[in-house]
């Protein structure tokens, strides 16, 4: 018994090491995981990975990265973790020990990232999250010093919305009455919990709010409970399959708000395409300078080679951290990871979405947080310090 | 009157999601974990013949009840029957049916994957309001619950009135005695698996209407699947609709007087405290 | 049975230490790998003691340990982290001393369903509870490493099988093997059926509870999605079941291959791990009826000797 069971290891292991045999020299290996199945998939695969295969065949097409003088060849090994914290941390030291990987992308959305951080610091990996948002970049930062994030906090992401509400108040365009919902989850209930005293000390009056859980079938009561409270603006911090939900709602109870907010997955090209016309007008969390060159050029390629459009929040952000990479390692022409994370701390990146350069937290803090559906694009209404905002527009029925 | 009317509409779509697997379970006796992915492909065929070639899933309904259909009993031929023939003990069943059912939700997430990739899939079919009563209503919805209806009853007539379907429910209360007056038990169980198979895949085209899915939401369904049919008793049709309006009404009872936060926390204690003082669920028949 | 006490538990003692060991021998993958083990073990072989003489199959360890893992999340900041352990055990033992107590009169599948309708509606109750507190976010930031995890795992797997072996050779383990085999039988021979199922129910609980809480510190931020993700209820079945739950080591058997299986299966096909993860579990029930336990008696019965 003992044999077999030996053997049956010894064929586990070697089939592990072929998996994990390295590539051939002049080639630079990028890990990269996340969730291709589980509750995330759904926005992997719109946000994270096609960038990821849109990066990779554009620098292999010309012809690879000039590491000093030596033209690159990238390669990736990518990995589902199944929305599983566990099955990431596992993937990730996979790729550093076993695949002996050059970098590891950063993982998709907060808690994974947050999940996988210990084990990037430890293994010596930068991670340049772009799917990330929290409020103890600080904390984090001291703990791990190699963890950077560019998609932003929470309350910045807060503070935003309730201003743009709060201008279009003082500018006569909307009434003082806000209905607010969130979905119960980590990352709804830390922005409702921010932004309910933001909403009440710029003097607004929120007359319905509740909370409902993820997976709830039905949101029409809430939308039901929302239309009876007569508000002005109505604003939900919700998740893909309920940003869906609620608008479907809001439509079939003909709710008449002036203010339309709905969180992550608005920024999706599917929300567009699904509502069509009646998107017109709808906020939400995100955004991007639709007219910049760069960014069109970019979803012009994203379509071409993915076969699909990029969002107008987190993807041109994803790619903008894969262009960090590039810069960063024909810059320094080496694979050394402690450089290449010192010059990524020390230098500006001119990327698809602007120039991105970290603070002393490692934190970027220039970055979109509301959009607003208008002509068919998403397009940013509100950023800390980013060019390109577009002004509202009131939401004027769902036709 | 409105509270009613969106509980009711819920309720239809609980019931479109937990009268297959009561079949299945109840004649077959096959606690199928798969019960969610057979509802995803329903809802993926409505998805894809809806924007590919703009067919309407009610017409989606028709096509995808005869392969769903023919699916299940392979499925049931080729993966379950062994199962059933080498287990010694119903417990020895369902412990093999829980791992082998199990597998086969993970086989149809990746097939799913493989073929058609994990976005999140939705489409627009009849999402107007229509108005009942001076409220307004999802017409999807509406029309969802008029199917629900349709089907349950449809069921309830074959199973209470037909041949077979008397033979089926003398199979789901003793398959002994059933195989004793001649009933061929294994094609029984092997056509109400496909039957359940069905529904459940019907009940999906139907969901997917005013529902956003992706290829691995299915174990959501599964679940309140599991607990509507274990509330109403296994192996009755009546009482998997009355669980499914219990849960239906109550859960828009709370979301509208008390919290919406609080809904499926209702929907799970009302489920607990139904077992708790009738352990066999509502129209369930004491343990032997 | 006596002479073999000794044996028993210095063989036992002897794998402890060969197991404590790993990460001194590893680069952090297989004491990745290792982590994994150690908590299925630790879980699989806890859900057994309760599950394998009585036959119930409990699907609330989800719930227990997501409730370890808030106990956690919510105390890192208050109390010293040794204490959150036994805090835990506690907290997870009284949630399956009532729900045990709930549920006596359920059987078969009536029960399988309740725990896990009984695991979401605790999941749904704690995020209510949090977003009623306006919660800001649970970080767990501590200086605790892969290694420390690990050893704290494998502790308390050491704890596990001491009370598994105590329980098989106490009064308490016989009369569960007669309720298991007949609870009619075990109830007219005056024994308190009740009394000691729930007994073992709450040890399932409490040491779920406590993997939950180790497990915290890993996941450095904590979601409800993740802390009570069902999927946990079913793998700990599902790994208990394919080892075998006649005999305390039978999860382990179950443990081992299938998590090399999983990481061979995630390593290789990255596009395709779901997929041929379902088609494996397939094969290995119809080829292994009674699960590894029962491929290795096979293997002893042939080859006649002692392993």
């Amino acid at each position: 018994m003992k044999r077999r069971t030996a053997l049956k290891l010894a064929t586990a292991l070697a089939a592990m090491s072929i998996a994990g045999a390295s590539f051939a020299e002049g080639t630079i290996t990028f890990g990269a995981v996340g969730p291709k199945t589980g509750p995330l998939a759904g926005g992997a695969v719109v946000t994270h990975f096609p960038n990821i295969q849109l990066w990779k065949e554009e620098v292999n097409a010309r012809g690879g990265l000039n590491v000093g003088g030596e033209m690159m060849m990238i390669e990736v090994i990518e990995y589902d973790d199944q929305t599983n914290p566990a099955e990431t941390i596992k993937a990730v030291t996979r790729l550093a020990t076993q695949d002996n990987a050059d970098f590891i992308l950063a993982p998709y959305s907060t808690g994974l990232n947050l999940a996988a951080a210990p084990i990037f610091d430890r293994l010596g990996y930068p991670q340049i999250t772009s799917t990330a948002t929290t409020d103890q970049a600080e904390a984090l930062h001291a703990q791990f010093d190699n963890i950077f994030f560019t998609l932003g906090t929470n309350s910045d992401i807060v503070g935003d919305a309730v201003k743009i509400l709060s201008d279009l108040r003082d500018a006569g365009e909307i009434g003082n009455r806000i209905a607010m919902v969130n979905v119960a989850d980590a990352f709804g209930i830390e922005l409702a919990a921010a932004a309910k005293p933001a909403f009440l000390a710029a003097g607004f009056e929120l007359v319905y709010e509740t909370s409902y859980p993820l997976g709830t079938p039905d949101l029409s009561p809430i939308m039901k409970a929302a239309k009876a409270a007569e508000p002005d603006a109505f604003v939900a911090w919700s998740y893909p399959p309920d940003t869906f939900g609620l608008t479907e709602q809001a439509i079939i109870e003909e709710l008449d708000v002036k203010v339309f907010y709905t969180a992550v997955a608005t920024a999706f090209p599917a929300f567009g395409d699904r509502f069509g016309a009646a998107a017109e007008g709808i906020m939400g969390i995100g955004g991007v300078n639709t007219a910049s060159p760069e960014f069109q050029d970019y979803a012009a390629r994203h379509l071409e080679v993915t076969g699909q459009a990029p969002d107008y929040w987190a993807s041109g952000m994803m790619y903008a951290t894969l262009q960090i990479y590039e810069q960063a390692i024909e810059a320094t022409g080496t694979l050394d990871r402690e450089v290449i994370t010192q010059y990524i701390k020390d230098n500006a990146f001119e990327t698809v979405m602007g120039t991105i350069d970290f603070d002393e937290n490692n934190n970027n803090n220039e970055f979109w947080t509301v959009g607003q559906w208008q002509d068919g694009e998403f397009k940013g209404l509100a950023s800390t310090g980013r060019e390109g905002a577009v002004e509202p527009i009131l939401k004027s029925g769902w036709e | 009157m409105d509270i009613i009317i969106t509980g009711l509409l819920l309720s239809g779509t609980y019931a479109l999601i937990a009268m297959g697997l009561n079949l299945q379970y109840g004649v077959a006796r096959i606690m199928n974990l798969a019960n969610g992915e057979m509802l995803v492909v329903g809802g993926f065929a409505a998805f894809i013949l809806f924007t590919g070639g703009g067919v309407s899933p009610l017409l989606t309904l028709f096509l995808v009840a005869p392969v769903a259909f023919f699916l299940n009993w392979l499925i049931y031929r080729i993966m379950l029957r062994p199962l059933v023939n080498r287990a010694k003990s119903r417990g020895a069943l369902e412990q093999d049916a829980i791992l082998t059912t199990f597998g086969l939700s993970f086989v149809m997430v990746g097939l799913m994957i493989w073929g058609f990739g994990g976005d999140y899939f939705n489409y627009s079919f009849l999402s107007r309001p229509i108005v009942i009563f001076g409220d307004n209503f999802g017409l999807n919805r509406v029309v969802a619950f008029v199917c629900a209806v349709a089907l349950c009853a449809a069921l309830y007539l074959w199973l209470n009135h037909s041949r077979a379907g008397m033979a089926i429910r003398a199979v789901a209360v003793s398959p002994e005695s059933a195989r004793l007056v001649g009933i061929d038990v294994p094609k029984l169980s092997a056509r109400a698996f496909a039957l359940g198979g069905a529904v459940t895949a019907v009940g999906g085209v139907i969901i997917s209407t005013f529902l956003t899915l992706d290829a691995s939401i299915g174990v959501l369904f599964t679940m309140k699947a599991l607990i509507i049919v274990i509330m109403g008793g296994v192996g009755d049709v009546r009482g998997t609709i009355i669980a499914a309006l219990i849960l239906g009404v109550g859960e828009t009872l709370v979301a509208t007087f008390i919290d919406p936060g609080l809904t499926l926390a209702a929907a799970y204690a009302m489920f607990i405290l139904i077992l708790l003082f009738r352990p066999q669920g509502l129209f369930g028949r004491r343990p032997t | 049975m006596t002479p073999n006490y000794g044996k028993e538990l210095s063989a036992g003692a002897v794998l402890l230490i060969i197991a404590a060991l790993l990460p001194f021998a590893s680069d952090g993958y297989m004491l990745s790998i290792g982590v994994s083990i150690a908590m299925y073990t630790v879980l699989a072989t806890s859900w057994a003691l309760f599950s394998g003489p009585t036959h119930y199959i409990s699907l609330a360890t989800a719930a227990f340990f997501g409730v370890g893992t808030y106990v956690t999340g919510a105390g890192i900041d208050l109390l010293p982290y040794w204490v959150l352990l036994p805090l835990a055990a506690l907290v997870g033992g009284v949630l399956a001393a009532v729900v045990g107590l709930a549920t006596l009169r359920l059987s078969g599948v009536y029960f399988v369903i309740f725990t896990l309708g009984l695991a979401e509606m605790i999941r749904q109750c704690v995020t209510w509870f949090q977003n009623q507190q306006g919660h800001k976010g649970t970080y767990v930031l501590t200086d605790l490493t892969e290694a420390h995890i690990y050893w704290q795992l494998v502790g308390l797997a050491a704890l596990v099988y001491l009370i598994g072996w105590l329980i098989q050779h106490s009064r308490l383990g016989f009369a569960l093997r007669i309720i298991g085999d007949d609870e009619q039988v075990a109830a007219h021979s005056g024994i308190n059926t009740s009394l000691s199922k729930v007994a073992l129910f709450i040890v399932s609980g409490a040491v779920a509870a406590v993997v939950g809480a180790i497990i915290a510190p890993r996941y450095v931020y904590i979601e409800p999605a993740i802390a009570f993700n069902p999927m946990l209820s079913f793998q700990v079945v599902i790994m208990a079941l394919l080892g075998g739950t006649g005999r305390l080591w039978g999860p382990l058997v179950g443990v081992i291959p299938f998590t090399f299986l999983w990481e061979v299966i995630s390593a290789s096909f990255p596009n395709q791990t779901t997929l041929l993860l379902g088609l494996s579990f397939l094969i290995i029930v119809y080829l292994l009826p009674k699960g590894f336990v029962g491929l290795l008696q096979k293997i002893r019965a042939k080859t006649g000797g002692f392993a």
